[in-house]
């Protein structure tokens, strides 16, 4: 009997449900800033759009795109997460979130963005699957990108 | 999975016993190793054969007078007399050898399309290639202003041979690049009848034989084919090593790619004159210790027979198409008359990198994404990539059945 039990972790709920109805999924017509995200070993794609409040925050964030549940799930969290947050401190949510898929904890994680990590954490399961921590890390490769005035990233 | 190791061709379980890496477990699972198009696990005898060179016959070949040079140098054109009988030409000055499938090709571009071909001519390939015969090609046209066309791929999966007909029609195609057998579909093109209407036409014809070299019996005198390419490592062989055939005369003709030691006749400080062929393509220490390899690979898959490694891989077909036909969800990619032990598809409610990591799980090594062949999946709306299972001579009915038996199981984890 073949059985994949174990592997819920890595696919909880959470993450099939965003793979599967990605929130944000939508152009912004009048996007300030926007970038393609492009992993080729797999063919994962992404273009973020972001919006801009006059001071400089994020006020709205949305993705297209198409590639693996991971990828997926995970672009789609964080157009949740990053909304209303200044530019750097997106950014700085970005790289410890780069430190959870890659050792599955972030111990620096401080209790000014525990409610983040926690939506976050969910994806922490890729830390076991060292290819498949990029499907996880392309979003955030993309928002640095988007956020710097790149027109592409690529977590090659 | 053991009792099922039996098929029409020989006794699988007996020759599984020559692979040592089919005996492991990797991380406390049994492989089911289903990724050999990718590249094919190597029998001790290929093993032991290299080994048996770098303990006892190696030295550089072709350049001292001592002994053991001389015994390297005999073994390294014993390879290429192997080679060539396993290709059916008796003239082993047709066999260069080539680091793998993707430099051999690279070298008729550059040195036949570079050298022989003029402006204005036409390549013509085909929407079903590896990126191997693909992209050498674009950059000749780039760099020499040849046109390339391409061949249609039919539903099916097997080439448009109208289309093909209408692409030559004009007479300015001077080349024809095509597979032998694709690397996703499986399909086994009619080289025969490929070559035939390229000669009809005034062009020459080369075959990517990487796939079909391994699961069919090639005579390139028969099929007529002026160039044959193939990789020693999808053969069970080494990697490093592949092999270019080309008739004589156009090998002749063709200027070499690469300069350096070996492929020189003369040398003053101003200019040189070339080798013969073979040695004119081959510049610089060739891969000797590979070579052997690839002969003990060639020898041992003759030992089985294309007969037998035949009828193995039609039992293997038959049973896979069937099984995953008939799985809810699965689509496979091309039902070509004429096919090969590839299947590539993929799951309705599944994304082909999720798909393969819940596989490996469970021990079963398939390849997940476009296979080099981006513009194929294209073609068949599928961007996002497929799976790709793909048999060797190693492989059982078992464990197509317990790759079914997967595909079932990870339909339901995914339905959530
Ligand atoms: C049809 C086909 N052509 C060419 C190649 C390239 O082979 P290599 O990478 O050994 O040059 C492959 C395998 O990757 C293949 O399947």
């Amino acid at each position: 009997m073949i059985m994949f039990d174990d592997l819920r972790d890595l696919y909880q709920e959470v993450i099939l449900d965003h793979g599967r109805k990605p929130r944000n999924f939508r152009r912004l017509e009048d996007a300030d800033r926007s970038a393609r995200g492009d992993n080729p070993m797999c063919g994962d794609r992404m273009e973020l759009f972001l919006k801009l409040t006059p001071d400089g925050a994020i006020g709205d964030a949305a993705f297209q795109g198409r590639g693996c549940a991971i990828s997926m799930a995970s672009a789609s969290l964080m157009t949740e997460v990053i909304k209303g947050k200044a530019p750097e401190a997106a950014q700085a949510l970005g790289a410890k979130f780069r430190d959870l898929a890659m050792t599955g904890t972030c111990p620096e994680c401080g209790a000014d963005i525990a409610d983040e990590m926690e939506r976050l954490q969910p994806l922490s399961g890729v830390h076991e699957f060292p290819s498949r921590v990029k499907c996880a890390t392309l979003a955030w490769h993309t928002l640095n990108a988007a956020l710097a005035g790149a027109k592409e990233a690529s977590s090659e | 999975m053991d009792g099922l190791a039996r098929s029409p061709g020989y006794d699988v379980a007996r020759i599984r016993e020559d692979f040592p890496i089919l005996g492991k477990e990797i991380r406390g699972k049994k492989l089911v190793f289903l990724d050999s198009g990718a590249s094919a696990q190597k029998p001790r005898q290929v093993i032991q054969a290299m080994t048996r060179c770098m303990e006892e016959a190696y030295a550089n070949v072709h350049r001292g007078a001592y002994h053991l040079s001389e015994v390297a140098t005999g073994a390294y054109e014993a390879a290429r007399g192997a080679a060539a009988r396993f290709l059916g030409t008796p003239d082993a000055r047709e066999v260069v050898f080539t680091r793998n499938s993707t430099e051999a090709i690279n070298l008729v571009a550059r040195s036949y399309g570079g050298g022989v071909l003029k402006p204005g001519d036409a390549v013509l390939t085909s929407e079903m290639e590896h990126h191997a015969n693909l992209v050498p090609w674009q950059m000749l046209r780039d760099a020499e202003g040849i046109e390339l066309r391409f061949i249609r791929v039919t539903d099916a999966g097997e080439l448009d041979m109208e289309d093909y007909a209408a692409k030559l029609a004009d007479g300015r195609v001077k080349l024809v690049a095509v597979t032998h057998m694709s690397n996703v579909l499986g399909t086994v093109t009619p080289a025969q009848r490929i070559a035939r209407m390229a000669h009809e036409a005034g062009a020459v014809v080369l075959f990517d034989g990487s796939q079909a070299a391994v699961h069919r019996h090639v005579d390139v005198r028969a099929i007529d084919a002026d160039f044959y390419v193939f990789t020693g490592h999808k053969l069970y062989g080494p990697t490093g090593i592949g092999v270019l055939y080309g008739k004589l005369p156009l090998l002749d003709a063709m200027p070499p790619m690469l300069g350096g030691g070996d492929m020189i006749a003369s040398v003053t400080l101003e200019r040189s004159t070339w080798a013969e062929v073979p040695a004119k393509h081959e510049a610089g220490t060739p891969a000797i210790v590979e070579a052997v390899g690839l002969h003990a690979a060639i020898d041992y898959v003759n030992a089985i027979g294309f007969p037998a490694l035949e009828a193995h891989e039609r039992a293997l077909t038959e049973h896979a198409m069937a099984r995953f036909s008939a799985i809810e969800g699965v689509t496979v990619l091309g039902r070509a008359q004429d096919r090969g032990g590839v299947f590539s598809f993929a799951l309705d409610n599944a994304h082909a990198h999720d798909l393969s990591t819940l596989l490996d799980r469970v021990g079963i090594a398939v390849r997940a994404g476009r296979h080099c062949a981006e513009p194929l999946h294209a073609r068949f709306g599928m961007e996002a990539g497929t799976c790709r299972a793909s048999f060797g001579l190693y492989t059982t009915l078992g464990e197509i059945d317990f790759l079914a038996d997967a595909l079932v199981e990870a339909r339901r984890f995914f339905r959530v």
